[in-house]
């Protein structure tokens, strides 16, 4: 009986939960609600990914009306892993953010901080089990909305230019998401993917189509951060509190990029979108100028937080090259580097708001001596960072193994040369702090900045146990991922 | 036990002991203990498999699939098996060196040399025994990593500077060009498994095969080809017993064993012989190995002299491998363990001087050989068998590659081999004859003093110069046993190198 | 169709650069907001314009009533409407912060400040 609502408990769990945050009103009463609300979520989306693998696409009428006039939610292979992803990242992050949340926000918004996560979360899962292209703009708000809130909450004022800059982008973004979707309804007569995709090679070769694709393209490109529409992320991630960042890189990009691939592949997967006009290349040439140009950047940042920013910038760049190539194995390493990634990005800025909590500080001269004297944060930052930059026996290696395979495969050598290229800077970003945390003697005098607490180390380890995990046995994840990228190439619904 | 569990066990005892060693890390002589227990049974567990593998059998294990369609791999063949055997056996030499090194010298941070040290021979036995080249990868970058901690022990600027050029070129090389090698590879022929013929006959042809044979070797920095050999002489800040072992054992020979599994198992040696664009690297090789030791010529520190004669020597197994007959392959393979033998046994000689004397530069040894007989006589060892002399070992492997040479008609590496064995024996003869049958100087000179603390990186230890040059006579009793066992090994090798040689000669498939 | 046929789009056009054009261009916190609501706003003219049905009247159901527009763009806009009030309340209420905080709501002014600190 449950079972079959599980689509809908998926966005209603959080949702309802934010608004009991704010009734509830003390911090640890509202914290120990998010933690329960996000393993719930967890277990929901886990049980949603099996059902999946095991029957097929599993769709959910809103409501009871029925498609496609009523609001579908719809969680395939994509979106399951992505539903796994941002759920598995809330109820890690959730039990990190008691002590690193207690010191970075103010005691009496604390609980404003919790409601706006979980709105966060739900807009983030709406997004990736909707089936409705309007109703995926409103998850996009939601989650949006809340993520400025989140990261205006800094401890620095620029935290709130930050906010304000990200909103005036990601606005612009959405609304042209907005046009994008008025414009495929003007033509085809309907809002649900599934009913679009369908209809949208009698309608293909029309310009509305066309101007259409170009907004929707925009749009969510500005929402997850491609070159050149990155400006709003590099400041907005660096002054957010620690936790938002942790969780937002890990989520909010990788949901973008979904919805990317998710208009490319199911709503145009009937007119092989990349082979009809410069879609295609246009994104390869700005992934490749993301990945390097990203990597680049962040070799000069002294805010390692910032340099991470940058970082991701890059990272982004990965995941939309593995889309541009539109081959199964090009788009299982874009779907696998989500995961990845997520996993890499969200253990890392853990480790900067442990290092952030202990000795107020993420400028790169701040953590001289920190490999001495927080020695399992600074093991986790070197394993992480390994993993991002590629080494074998972690995620990092895989996600780069098959985007190189899937340049090669199409001949295209230049392309991984320019990956590998782009790792080989990350290289130098990350050992810059190693080399600063372990080698540089600890300054003296003043307090010896003390390990951070568990309820955080343990989180972290999480995900940095896990990106070796998956790194080791990446047969699982890509399964998952290999499973859904044949899926939505085979250009139907 | 069974053979799978033998593989899988000799990968994970080192790794085990490193975990005991950092429990034990309180208790000096505890932790000592686990690691030459360790040694010992690592050395154990490999000897037990010769006898199925010198039958003919390869023992494989499979650990479980990394990617689809590839998997995490062991497979032991005869070269794994010779090049294991050498490891562990000298793994066991150097921990019994390193235990008299480490505390004559008042190292920091023993616990954590000794870790990493443990962590660092997994992983080359990890190399020694994989499957395919997936799994050799992964392991060859663990290796680079758990180093970097080994290189820059002393935690000093000059040590920061040296770990970066060492990671630099290591991993720059290794992902920038090994790995898209390895992928190209894959794509090229669906599968990296190693395979007696190759895997690439038939599916690669024309250019491809020369690029990706230079992908190959100079994306395994570890062998030390020129241009990239710069990190080799750059680790040599490192203690002796981590240049000992890691620069003159496992890295570097996990860089030429990576080259000769490359062209034996990947390209394959008859396929490689047709492709015409394979031809270059003889001439590389060439150059690095005369290159390399007119560097070793001048240089006046002694290690900094090894260093570049390890860059030399090693381009002997790689142009040897680049010859491309059964016959050199097989030359190439029982160098990798002739030169192991020779070049630890010079550079425990040379931390054995640095330890008793705290003289680090070949222009101080005048006279040393009256004070510290033992060392000096395993270091005249050791250098006879870097020239090539009989009674050596050095001369056996050196026979075969130039018979293979000869026999391919190869007039320029015979003549590499002549000019460079005038070159070994120019810059090592002189500090032989020397340590025995100069006088020794009454005043060291002082350029050596600014040298030797720099050298000797002892962060202000007071407690260095206490007991220094007068009167100084041989180095603690361990270290002389170490570096005797295995200047008797070089000796041993020559009468008897019926093993190693058979196993080489089962690489190249019953040639010679 | 003549001239005056698709005006609607020319205005939802005009509309939208000018929204786009104000947020681009002013430095004044506030009025990057104005910017950003015109163009919102010519975004919904654009929705409910094309729901229109030329001689349809509004879709209630009931006897003689044969031709209508079409109501689900007017439903959608209603929740846009709503996203961007909060949009913009959330906006102004980062300006009011901004304000407290930097002493200013120019973007230029602030950008100084970010410098110098």
């Amino acid at each position: 009986m449950i079972a079959a609502h599980l689509p809908a408990l998926q966005v209603v769990v959080p949702l309802m939960a934010a608004p009991l945050c704010v009734l509830l009103r003390r911090p640890a009463l509202a914290w120990a609600l998010t933690l329960a609300v996000s393993w719930v979520v967890l277990a929901i989306a886990v049980l949603l990914l099996l059902q999946v693998l095991e029957t097929g696409p599993v769709t959910y009428p809103l409501g009871n009306w029925a498609a496609p006039w009523g609001i579908e939610y719809r969680v395939d292979m994509v979106g399951a892993f992505v539903l796994v992803i941002v759920a598995a990242i809330g109820a890690v992050v959730t039990p990190f953010a008691r002590r690193s949340v207690e010191h970075e926000i103010p005691r009496d918004r604390i609980y404003l901080f919790y409601a706006m996560y979980l709105l966060c979360l739900t807009g983030l899962l709406g997004i990736a089990i909707t089936g409705d292209a309007f109703n995926l703009f409103v998850f996009l708000e939601i989650s949006s909305l809340s993520s400025y809130v989140l990261i205006g909450l800094g401890k620095e004022r620029r935290a709130l230019t930050a906010a304000y800059r990200y909103l005036i982008m990601g606005t612009l973004g959405a609304t042209f998401y907005l046009i994008g979707v008025a414009m495929m309804y003007m033509m085809t007569g309907t809002l649900n993917m599934a009913d679009l995709a369908t209809l949208m090679p009698a309608v293909a070769d029309t310009r509305t189509i066309l101007v259409a694709l170009a907004f929707l393209t925009v749009g969510i490109s500005l929402k997850l951060a491609l070159f050149p529409l990155h400006l709003w992320l590099p400041n907005a991630y660096t002054y957010a509190p620690s936790v938002v960042t942790a969780f937002l890189a890990a989520t909010g990009t990788k949901v973008a990029v979904y919805v990317l691939i998710r208009i490319f592949f199911t709503i145009f997967g009937g007119v092989e979108v990349f082979r009809i006009n410069l879609i295609g290349d246009v994104l390869m040439g700005l992934a490749i100028l993301a990945m390097v140009s990203g990597s680049a950047v962040a070799i000069y940042q002294n805010n390692v937080k910032r340099m991470l920013a940058y970082s991701s910038v890059a990272q982004i760049g990965y995941m939309v090259l593995g889309v541009s190539f539109a081959t199964v194995t090009g788009l299982t390493g874009g779907i696998v580097h989500l995961f990845n990634h997520a996993l890499i990005k969200c253990a890392l800025f853990m480790a900067l708001g442990c290092v952030f909590l202990r000795i107020g500080s993420v400028n790169i001269g701040d953590m001289a001596g920190l490999g001495r004297r927080m020695p399992v944060t600074m093991a986790s930052f070197v394993v992480s960072g390994l993993s991002l930059i590629g080494v074998p026996l972690t995620v990092g290696f895989v996600s780069k193994w098959y985007l190189i395979q899937a340049a090669l495969e199409k001949g295209w050598w230049p392309i991984a040369v320019l990956v590998l290229f782009s790792s080989l800077l990350a290289v130098i970003y990350i050992w810059r702090v190693v080399e600063v945390a372990y080698f540089r003697p600890a300054p003296e005098g003043g307090p010896a900045p003390a390990e951070a607490p568990l309820s955080m180390l343990v989180p972290m380890w999480l995900l940095t146990g896990a990106s070796v995990y998956f790194g080791i046995d990446a047969t699982r994840t890509l399964e998952v991922a290999g499973g859904a990228a044949a899926f939505l190439l085979k250009g139907t619904p | 036990m069974s053979a799978e569990a033998t593989i899988l066990l000799a990968v994970a005892v080192p790794l085990v002991a490193a975990v005991l060693i950092v429990l034990t890390g309180s208790r000096p002589n505890l932790r000592e203990g686990v690691t030459l227990a360790a040694a010992v049974i690592l050395f154990g567990l490999v000897a037990s498999l010769f006898p199925a593998v010198f039958a003919g059998g390869r023992p494989a294990v499979v650990l479980g699939e990394m990617l689809p369609g590839l998997a995490i791999a062991f497979e032991v063949e005869p070269l794994g098996m010779l090049f294991a055997g050498v490891a562990s056996f000298l793994w066991l030499v150097t921990s019994i060196y390193s235990i008299g090194y480490m505390r004559a010298h008042h190292e920091k941070n023993q616990t954590r040399f000794y870790a990493y040290f443990a962590i660092a021979l997994s992983s080359t036995m990890g190399v020694a025994f994989a499957g395919n080249m997936l799994t050799l990868f992964a392991f060859y970058e663990v290796l680079t990593l758990c180093t970097f901690p080994l290189v820059t022990h002393h935690g000093t600027e000059e040590a920061k500077r040296a770990g970066r050029v060492y990671l630099g070129i290591l991993l720059g090389t290794s992902i920038g060009l090994q790995l898209f090698a390895i992928v190209w590879t894959w794509t090229i022929a669906g599968t990296l498994d190693f395979t007696a013929g190759g895997i690439l006959a038939g599916k690669a042809a024309g250019p491809t095969v020369g690029i990706l044979l230079a992908l190959y070797v100079f994306g395994i920095g570890k062998a030390a080809v020129m241009p990239l050999h710069r990190w080799l002489p750059a680790a040599m800040v490192a203690p002796t017993p981590v240049s000992a072992l890691l620069h003159a054992v496992a890295v570097v020979k996990v860089g030429v064993f990576t080259v000769l599994k490359v062209i034996v198992y990947i390209f394959g040696i008859d396929f490689l012989a047709q492709a015409a664009s394979g031809g270059w690297l003889l001439y590389v090789a060439g150059f690095t190995i005369v290159a390399a030791s007119v560097v070793a010529l001048r240089s006046d520190n002694l290690k900094r002299r090894l260093a570049y004669s390890t860059v030399s020597q090693l381009s002997y197994v790689i142009m040897a491998a680049a010859i491309l007959t059964p016959l050199s392959a097989m030359g190439a393979a029982f160098h990798i363990a002739a030169h192991a033998f020779g070049k630890i046994t010079l550079f425990f000689c040379a931390g054995s001087i640095l330890v008793a004397s705290h003289k680090t530069l070949v222009s101080e040894l005048d006279g040393i050989g009256r004070r510290m007989p033992w060392t000096m006589a395993a270091f005249a060892i050791g250098a006879l068998s870097m020239i090539g002399i009989p009674p050596t070992v050095g001369f056996v492997s050196k026979w075969y590659i130039l018979r293979a040479a000869m026999e391919a008609e190869q007039t320029f590496a015979v003549a590499v081999i002549v000019l460079s064995t005038l070159l070994n024996a120019a810059y090592f003869l002189p500090i032989v004859y020397a340590a025995f049958f100069r006088a020794e100087t009454a005043e060291p000179v002082a350029a050596g003093g600014r040298a030797r603390g720099a050298e000797a990186g002892d962060g202000g230890n007071p407690r260095h110069h206490g007991h220094r040059r007068e009167g100084h006579g041989e180095a603690p009793l361990t270290v002389v046993l170490a570096l005797t066992v295995s200047a008797a090994g070089i000796l041993f090798l020559f009468f008897f190198p019926d093993l190693p040689l058979a196993l080489a000669r089962q690489l190249a498939g019953g040639a010679g | 169709m003549e001239f005056p046929g698709l005006y609607n789009y020319w205005i939802t056009i005009v509309l939208m650069m000018v929204g786009f054009y104000i947020v681009i261009a002013h430095d004044n916190l506030i009025k990057k907001v104005v910017g950003l609501n015109i163009f919102q706003v010519s975004v919904f003219v654009f929705y409910i314009s094309m729901a229109k049905v030329q001689g349809g009247t509004a879709p209630i159901l009931d006897a003689g009533i044969e031709t209508y527009s079409n109501p689900l763009p007017h439903v959608l806009i209603l929740t846009a409407i709503v996203v961007a009030v909060a949009t913009t309340a959330l906006a102004l209420a980062l300006v009011v912060r901004i304000r407290n905080a930097y002493g200013t709501i120019e973007d230029d002014e602030i950008e100084g400040q970010e410098d110098d600190a």
